[in-house]
């Protein structure tokens, strides 16, 4: 069907998004990967030698740098664990018959659509304040001694408040996925005496397991780029605590103003984030084909 | 599936669905119900809040002191900025791409998806230093113009796969009943791709409404939308929990909205068409 013509109108049509594209991905990538190699801070004026890994060393063997690293699995695992387990469930929840389904289901997705810092800000102050927040008055209520959530357990509270965020996600996606199943199978392998445990096992989860693959793979990209809610509860503290790799490289880069290091430390971020990018475009890359 | 199922289990469904659904959603709940107390009442217990009077007070006391519309507008014309700027780009390449695909086509797409798993924190040195020698700082052109790059490969994306479902055979029937290339597009192929681009313009209004990594590290006072503004709440005005509350209130309260218009495309948009 496709003409010669029509071949060189489609390529001039593909083309600025393509031009734009590569312009984008490939002038800052470069630029981070030269910085990197060079001895240059914003607040010491100078030539900028070259000094090879030099920042990179220094990145890695920084503490903080393990410490970051270490944050960033528990903060991607803790979020992922919580919004898939919880996700499935309410998946099945909000696929049995009720009345007011629709109403629940808006409800349930609501903080999806919450900006990240207002979700942040109302966590911390609303309900982890121990003074005036909701939690602390529970605890008083019940004659306990109210809980500082941020500075006694901060990367637990922002795994809650990110946990929170997701969750409509994956119930969507997993919700979704469900609602394509064919009921008649259900029905044949309750016919055949399978008990709902077993027709979970068997029949649904399979057939959810490429919708909990890709939101899994999906998450992860966004999770391990989570900063607004670290920057707005503890800036990353108490201590480095709460200091995921995104954060870390902020404070090298905006608050230290060291371009070296924060770039060197950008060049492994964007290495980390596209091991699990491979996985994730293999997934969407097959799906094309069909 | 719905299932035939007894009246008292779907009783029970309903109270399970309806405790969840309420405890998941009162976190928004408590911050509109905030917003409408003062000060004082804001902070006593959840019992005294409930008790305590209401008031618009809050409202108005925020848009006094922190000129809120002008980081509202701000968060608007970003917003709607970016993404018409980016369906301006993006539906001719997604146009070509759905009707005039190539060898390279699967190629480009999955190149374009690739970008977009560029995490943001690994260029923030380059964009912030061509931002800050190009006096663009603190501008809303320079963000419209990231939020437009960042969400491009979605715009993309979630076009492509709208204009894929639109049958071809349409047009070779068009183009029997001796329709010009022109008319083809214009009366055929535009009114079966116009809920596509709809659903795909509300989904990256939302995302870019929400994104908070460009807008908090490249504004201040002058171009920072809502996002970079209610940060500013972070300390020490973060315990003025009326305040705070309505202006969370109104931030979230046009999104929430579209979002729930946009539950459907959602799904397609961010699963980049895996899931549907």
């Amino acid at each position: 069907m496709a003409t010669k013509a029509s071949r060189a109108a489609a390529r001039a049509m593909i083309s600025p998004s393509v031009i734009l594209l590569l312009g984008w991905m490939l002038i800052p990538l470069l630029m981070t990967i030269y910085f990197s190699t060079l001895r240059y801070n914003l607040l010491m004026p100078g030539n900028n030698p070259f000094v090879g890994w030099e920042n990179y060393t220094y990145f890695v063997t920084d503490p903080a740098f393990a410490t970051a690293i270490w944050n960033t699995l528990l903060l991607v695992g803790g979020v992922l664990l919580i919004t898939v387990v919880g996700g499935i469930l309410l998946a099945l929840l909000l696929d049995m018959p009720m009345w007011g389904q629709g109403v629940v289901r808006i409800m349930v997705i609501a903080p999806f659509f919450v900006m990240p810092t207002v979700s942040a800000l109302v966590w911390k102050n609303m309900f982890f304040n121990p003074v005036n927040g909701l939690f602390g008055h529970i605890a008083k209520a019940l004659g306990l001694t109210p809980f500082d959530f941020l500075s006694q357990a901060p990367l637990a509270s922002i795994i809650g408040i990110v946990s929170w965020q997701w969750l409509p996600f994956a119930t969507l996606i997993l919700l979704t996925a469900l609602q394509s199943l064919d009921s008649e199978q259900l029905e044949a392998a309750e016919m055949d005496g399978a008990d709902p445990v077993n027709r979970f096992v068997f029949i649904m989860l399979p057939h959810l397991a490429r919708a909990i693959t890709v939101v899994i793979l999906i998450q992860t990209i966004f999770l391990l780029s989570i900063f607004a809610e670290i920057f707005v509860t503890t800036s990353g503290g108490p201590g480095d605590a709460s200091t995921n790799l995104t954060y870390l490289i902020y404070q090298e880069s905006l608050l230290s103003f060291d371009v070296g290091t924060g770039s060197a430390g950008g060049v492994i971020a964007i290495i980390l984030a596209n091991i699990v990018a491979i996985f994730l475009m293999r997934m969407i890359g097959k799906n094309l084909d069909a | 599936m719905a299932r035939a199922v007894t009246p008292r289990r779907k009783m029970l469904n309903t109270a399970v669905a309806w405790i969840i659904g309420l405890l998941i959603f009162f976190p928004i709940l408590w911050i509109v119900i905030l917003s409408f107390k003062t000060e004082g009442d804001a902070i006593r217990t959840p019992l005294g809040v409930l008790t305590s009077g209401w008031t618009f007070d809050s409202y108005s006391v925020v848009q006094e002191r922190s000129d809120y519309f002008h980081h509202f507008w701000n968060s608007v014309i970003l917003s709607v900025g970016s993404t018409v700027l980016g369906l301006v780009i993006a539906v001719p390449s997604a146009w070509a791409m759905a009707f005039v695909p190539g060898k390279q086509t699967k190629n480009v797409l999955m190149w374009m998806l690739s970008t977009k798993m560029l995490p943001p924190v690994g260029v923030l040195m380059p964009i912030y230093l061509i931002c800050q020698s190009l006096g663009l700082l603190d501008t809303r052109i320079a963000l419209t113009l990231i939020l437009m790059m960042i969400n491009l490969p979605i715009i993309i994306w979630m076009l492509y796969t709208y204009f894929r479902e639109i049958p071809g055979d349409i047009l070779e029937a068009a183009r029997m009943d001796g329709a010009a290339l022109k008319e083809e597009v214009l009366f055929v192929l535009l009114p079966m791709a116009v809920p596509g681009i709809a659903s795909t313009l509300l989904l990256n209004i939302i995302l870019a409404w929400n994104e908070a990594f460009w807008t908090l590290n490249l504004t201040a006072a002058n171009s920072a939308p809502l996002t970079a503004f209610i940060a500013s709440y972070s300390s020490p005005e973060g315990l003025f929990y009326a305040k705070l509350s309505a202006a969370s209130t109104m931030a979230i309260a046009p999104i929430l909205i579209m979002g729930w218009f946009s539950q459907k495309q959602l799904v397609r948009g961010l699963t980049f068409g895996a899931v549907k």
